[in-house]
């Protein structure tokens, strides 16, 4: 089984899948709070044209998982302000 | 491929695919460029090609022989060193060069590093299709409501369901593949709620019996959707969603006629994710800025306007797709092959006899628009559906803008979506209005089409890949970053400051 890790924990993950697969087959569709009303957000779009999903890859701020595919040990994090 | 193209292709779905095939069929080199992991766009999505085996995810597709035969060719000219593959690639602008074109891409094969290219011919073809269109209501913005093609993405893409019990709304014939593909994953759909009656389809007689295909598709999802007893309500809608850190149940209504909800009738459903989508808005940043004329379409999108060969009003700019207007898979293959074939004779600069399979080609591409636009008076958005709008909804997912702030721009005398921007900041986040845009659009013009507003850049791309560029930054605002480290802010971060939108003088 493949893994990321995502705020220091790791997440398991099937070759092929993006980022945002991966936390949505984990049972998490929320990762990230918006910047004026603190609301959850995640997955929305699913095709890279909502920016709901952002999440930092890498150390790479403002990264949509919905496109990006996960790689072995690749570091995510989430929760940030990638709004501001 | 070491020679310069004769064509870029911009979207390797259905139209992309197609048209690469057809050009390359008839001698031309061709550089195909996708943002995706894998050929086959919305339509034909899949995991990228090594993941195959992990990922199964051939029984949700429709056509897949076509799709392969497709692959096969797009294969060989490859092996042949005649196509220019260009996957994970995210065009973000198309400029004019000379006499030809000028693709800026962003290779993202290394994400989240980014390296800049830029693919040049004398020719531009663009099928990038086109996203959901959405309309807010109370609890959109709930995690766990998608957009009905997103929960197609992931199921197609990563063969992962957003939830265990869903409920689909919105209007189209797309939201019955979606229903089909959750349940086929053991989902429990429980309601796909249609704004229309399948009655209003009796009124386009023609392009229903003309086109058999489209209802052996229809007919295929309907069977799996009463064999796993999944409930199709006509004249209904997701009228809100309700939860905390998730969506937990929806509140269902029947809709008279003009779509606002019959009092009474109103239920809630416990659910765990939701799906929505009214119908698609096509794709349309590359061939704005590069002076494409629009023209309108039945469904309220303003789409490109193409001739009869998919040619656009720009000298050398083709269309395929759902860029020309919503209309399916078949039909944009039949596009893609039409504007190739028109960029062949356009090359060879002679006049080419309009051979039997130009024609018939021709006569399918009608037969199936026809259907496209009985499809789009079929299912529209209903006119009331602001009805169900309260003054705290968010309307503009990005900037938090809510259905009251728009109202009251439009009182203050706000004509369009381009105004209301202005006045509230709807569609200045970080998607540039694309979720928001129709929504905007409709709260303030319905007599007109929906046009998107022009964007700067297709998708935003970092620093540090404009600073790769071998030439003078497109971007006069692009310093020398190194492409290594990978800049955190975008350069588009979409227009905090006004400065770098188009609409705000
Ligand atoms: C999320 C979603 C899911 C859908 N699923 C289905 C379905 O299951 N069944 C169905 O009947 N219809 C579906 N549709 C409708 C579908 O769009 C079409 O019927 C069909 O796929 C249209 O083909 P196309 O070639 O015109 O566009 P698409 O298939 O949308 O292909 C466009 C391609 O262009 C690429 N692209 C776009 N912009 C750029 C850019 N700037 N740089 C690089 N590449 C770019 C995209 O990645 C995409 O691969 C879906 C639509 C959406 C939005
Ligand atoms: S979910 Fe919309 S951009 Fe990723």
């Amino acid at each position: 089984m493949n893994e990321i890790v995502v705020d220091g924990e790791p997440l398991p993950y099937t070759e092929g899948q993006t980022v945002a697969a991966a936390l949505v087959a984990a049972g998490r569709v929320a990762w990230r709070t918006t910047r004026v009303g603190h609301r959850p957000r995640g997955v929305f779009c699913g095709i890279g044209v909502c920016f709901d999903c952002l999440v930092t890859v890498d150390g790479a701020r403002g990264q949509r998982a919905c496109l990006v595919p996960a790689r072995p040990g690749m570091t995510v994090t989430t929760l940030e302000g990638d709004d501001d | 491929m070491t020679e310069p193209a004769d064509l870029v292709v911009v979207g390797a779905g259905p139209a992309g695919m197609a048209a690469a095939a057809t050009a390359l069929a008839g001698g031309l080199r061709v550089a195909l460029l996708d943002s995706g992991t894998a050929l086959g766009g919305q339509y034909w999505r899949h995991p990228p090609e090594h993941a195959r085996a992990a990922v199964p995810t051939d029984d949700l597709h429709h056509g897949l022989d076509r799709y392969r035969a497709l692959c096969r060719a797009l294969a060989a000219h490859r092996t042949a060193g005649r196509l220019d593959l260009r996957l994970e690639h995210h065009a973000w602008s198309a400029v004019r060069e000379g006499d030809g074109f000028a693709v800026h891409a962003a290779d993202r094969r290394e994400a989240p590093r980014e390296t800049a290219v830029v693919l040049r011919a004398p020719r531009l073809l663009v099928a990038t299709g086109a996203y959901d269109r959405q309309l807010p209501f109370p609890g959109w913005d709930l995690p766990g409501v998608l957009t009905a093609g997103g929960m197609q993405a992931l199921l197609k893409g990563g063969s992962v369901a957003a939830g265990s019990r869903v409920a689909l709304g919105g209007t189209g014939p797309f939201l019955l593949p979606v229903a089909a593909g959750l349940a086929a994953r053991g989902v429990e759909v429980v309601a796909v709620c249609e704004a229309a009656h399948p009655r209003a389809w009796l009124r386009h007689p023609g392009p229903l019996l003309s086109n058999p295909d489209k209802w052996a598709e229809g007919a295929g999802y309907a069977a799996t959707l009463v064999r796993h007893r999944v409930p199709v309500r006509p004249r209904t809608a997701i009228v809100a969603a309700e939860g905390g850190e998730r969506v937990t149940s929806v509140r269902i209504a029947s809709l008279a006629p003009d779509g606002s909800p019959r009092p009474g009738t109103e239920r809630r459903v416990e659910v765990d994710a939701v799906g929505v989508g009214w119908g698609f808005a096509p794709q349309l940043d590359l061939l704005v800025p590069l002076g494409a004329s629009l023209t309108d379409s039945a469904d309220g999108n303003a789409v490109v306007a193409v001739d009869r060969g998919q040619r656009t009003t720009v000298p050398g700019l083709y269309a395929a797709g759902e860029t020309c207007g919503v209309g399916g898979a078949a039909l944009a293959v039949n596009e893609g092959r039409l504007a190739a074939a028109s960029v062949l004779a356009d090359a060879r600069a002679t006049t080419v006899p309009m051979n039997r399979r130009l024609a018939a080609l021709r006569s399918a591409v009608d037969r199936q628009r026809a259907f496209a636009r009985a499809m789009a008076l079929a299912h529209p958005v209903p006119p009331a559906w602001s009805s169900w709008l309260t003054d705290e909804t968010v309307v503009c997912r990005c900037e938090e803008v809510t259905a009251g702030a728009i109202r009251t721009a439009r009182a203050d005398g706000a004509p369009d979506h381009r105004q209301i921007k202005q006045l509230t900041r709807a569609g200045m986040g970080w998607c540039q209005g694309r979720m928001c845009g129709p929504a905007v659009h409709c709260l303030t013009t319905r007599h007109r089409a929906y046009e998107p507003a022009e964007r700067l850049v297709a998708t935003p791309v970092t620093l540090g890949a404009l600073a790769d560029l071998d030439e003078d930054p497109p971007v006069s605002t692009a310093s020398p970053v190194s492409a290594a480290s990978p800049v955190p802010a975008t350069s588009t971060e979409p227009t905090d400051s006004s400065e770098t939108d188009k609409e705000c003088p």
